[in-house]
């Protein structure tokens, strides 16, 4: 059974004549422990699939079902056990005056573990920062290194799906690569789903198996890896995100 | 033919743990020509930029051989003299379009603005000047533009609009600072050409500052790499791909490619020999 179905999802803003349709009747299905990207330019829609299925957004309709359970506008405490979400800008997602050691363990807290001081240790242990990184504050860590605290913060919960807004595209080329192999780590090791949203076609196609291309709210092409790599893309939207990036 | 010159740049700010050199020694010259600057956030690349136009404010030191631009060193002018430069002969570009342009004034405006304080003429000259900027920049409905609020531009407009705007007083160096990296992969493309054809036509000098090496390697004549204050490594663009020096092949091999698919990326090894070694000379 897949991990992950998306059937005919819409979601818009606004409402009357100021309503902006952000997505438009997407399907695609995810299996358990694959590697999905969502390509496209801004504005395409693609965080705004991340943003629903996450229960940001409250204007959707269509199906999301996560592990075969279909899910409903509020989500029930469990669901943030099974999915979470990484974001793009690791400067804005961390608290200022919040220490790793605060924003784990309330995290910890909120998902109901008792045992926390050893689980703070094992988290910061996972994604490879080491103990003497606990007691710092935000403007104490670099991009790179306050990426991988958004990372742990999202693994408290031991979730099986990992929602991925451009992890990678606020950091530098040396550290996007450590991120990348943490990330292709983390999966193998826990097993876990990843939902990947980039516009950098060289990053999904490193980390992913399979992609749906979007342009102007609506899915247009759903695609494998190697398609993309042999330049089978059909679709002439795809074609010209190909050409745009190979030719860099 | 050079335009500017600049030989042993430094840049340090005072701090609690003592001085901080933030670009050590830098020496470069710039002729007609497109000359990239790339590196890590931190790695200097921005505060060069910013020093040759002195736009590093107190407590900041800037200091320098000298910079020269046709002769004469901007480090020796006043500040009512170099407002003569800024803008004038020198013209920046920065990253984000939407910090650059100000929020509550109509974009026509602007441009006029920028018009008159380089051409003393009146407003109907200067609305058809700005109008014919726009147009030059591939923005079609420029008399519509003109009306607007930055707040209605997309990135690329409001990017477009900003070259626009800095080339108004017929500059003879243009500084773009990261300006393509708030685009997407396609606006970027074209922005970029948009630049590159001024640039030619006009026969300017460009210092094209960035942290993205395929895009430098693309669209650049002439590259420094830099690392830590210092410039580790000056070669073609086009013989960027074939670089020697370890840090910029550490970087190269940190970008996944399509083409060429592997299970690790490589990570970047710093040796500290690196920021110890003098600067190369970026003398053309």
């Amino acid at each position: 059974m897949s991990m992950l179905t998306i059937k005919g999802l819409n979601v818009w803003f606004g409402k009357g004549r100021d309503r902006v349709n952000a997505v438009t009747d997407a399907s695609f299905t995810v299996e358990p422990g694959e590697s999905f990207g969502l390509v496209g330019e801004s504005g395409s829609g693609k965080s705004t699939i991340l943003r629903a299925i996450t229960g940001l957004v409250p204007t959707w309709d269509g199906k999301i079902a996560v592990d075969g359970q279909p899910l409903t506008h509020k989500r029930a405490k469990a669901f943030y056990k099974t999915v979470q979400m990484v974001f793009q800008d690791p400067y804005a997602s961390l608290h200022p005056r919040h220490s790793v050691d605060a924003v784990l363990g309330e995290t910890l807290h909120l998902h109901g573990f008792s045992d926390i001081d050893t689980r703070v240790a094992k988290l910061l242990d996972d994604v490879g920062l080491g103990q003497s990184f606990r007691f710092r504050y935000p403007h104490q860590l670099s991009g790179g290194q306050r990426q991988r605290v958004a990372i742990a913060r999202a693994l408290a919960g031991e979730p099986r799906i990992l929602l991925l807004d451009e992890p990678t595209s606020a950091l530098d080329v040396s550290v996007q690569a450590e991120i990348l192999n943490l990330l292709t780590d983390l999966r193998s090791e826990h097993g876990l789903t990843y939902v990947m949203v980039s516009h950098d076609l060289a990053v999904v196609g490193h980390m992913c198996a399979r992609l749906a291309v979007m342009k102007d709210s609506r899915i247009v092409e759903v695609m494998d890896v190697d398609a993309l790599r042999s330049s089978q893309a059909q679709h002439p939207y795809s074609q010209e995100l190909l050409r745009n990036s190979i030719g860099a | 033919m050079t335009l500017l010159d600049v030989e042993n740049l430094w840049v340090r700010f005072p701090t609690r743990q003592g001085i901080f050199d933030a670009v050590r020694g830098v020496s470069f010259t710039l002729g007609r020509e497109r000359l990239g600057i790339v590196g890590e956030s931190g790695s200097g690349k921005s505060m060069t930029g910013r020093a040759i136009l002195r736009l590093i404010r107190p407590p900041g030191i800037v200091e320098a051989d000298h910079v020269s631009l046709e002769g004469r060193d901007l480090l020796k002018l006043s500040e009512k003299e170099m407002r003569g430069v800024r803008g004038q002969q020198i013209s920046m570009v920065m990253q984000d379009p939407k910090f650059s342009l100000n929020p509550v004034m109509s974009i026509g405006d602007q441009l006029i603005e920028a018009y008159r304080l380089a051409n003393r003429s009146g407003r109907g000259k200067a609305h058809k000047a700005s109008v014919a900027a726009l147009e030059s920049v591939s923005i079609r409905d420029a008399a519509r533009v003109m009306r607007a609020y930055p707040h209605e531009m997309s990135g690329g407009m409001g990017q477009r609009i900003m070259i626009a705007m800095m080339l108004i007083p017929g500059p003879q160096i243009l500084i773009a600072d990261e300006p393509t990296s708030a685009l997407d992969v396609s606006v970027q493309r074209q922005v970029l050409s948009i630049m590159d054809d001024l640039v030619t036509s006009r026969g300017m000098g460009l210092i094209f500052i960035s942290h993205d090496l395929n895009l430098v390697a693309d669209f650049c004549d002439r590259v420094l790499i830099m690392y830590s204050g210092r410039v580790v490594e000056v070669c073609r663009a086009d013989k960027l791909h074939e670089a020697q020096h370890p840090y910029t092949r550490g970087l190269l091999n940190s970008l996944p490619r399509l083409d060429r698919p592997r299970a690790k990326l490589e990570v970047l090894k710093r040796d500290p020999a690196w920021s110890d070694a003098p600067s190369v000379s970026g003398r053309a």
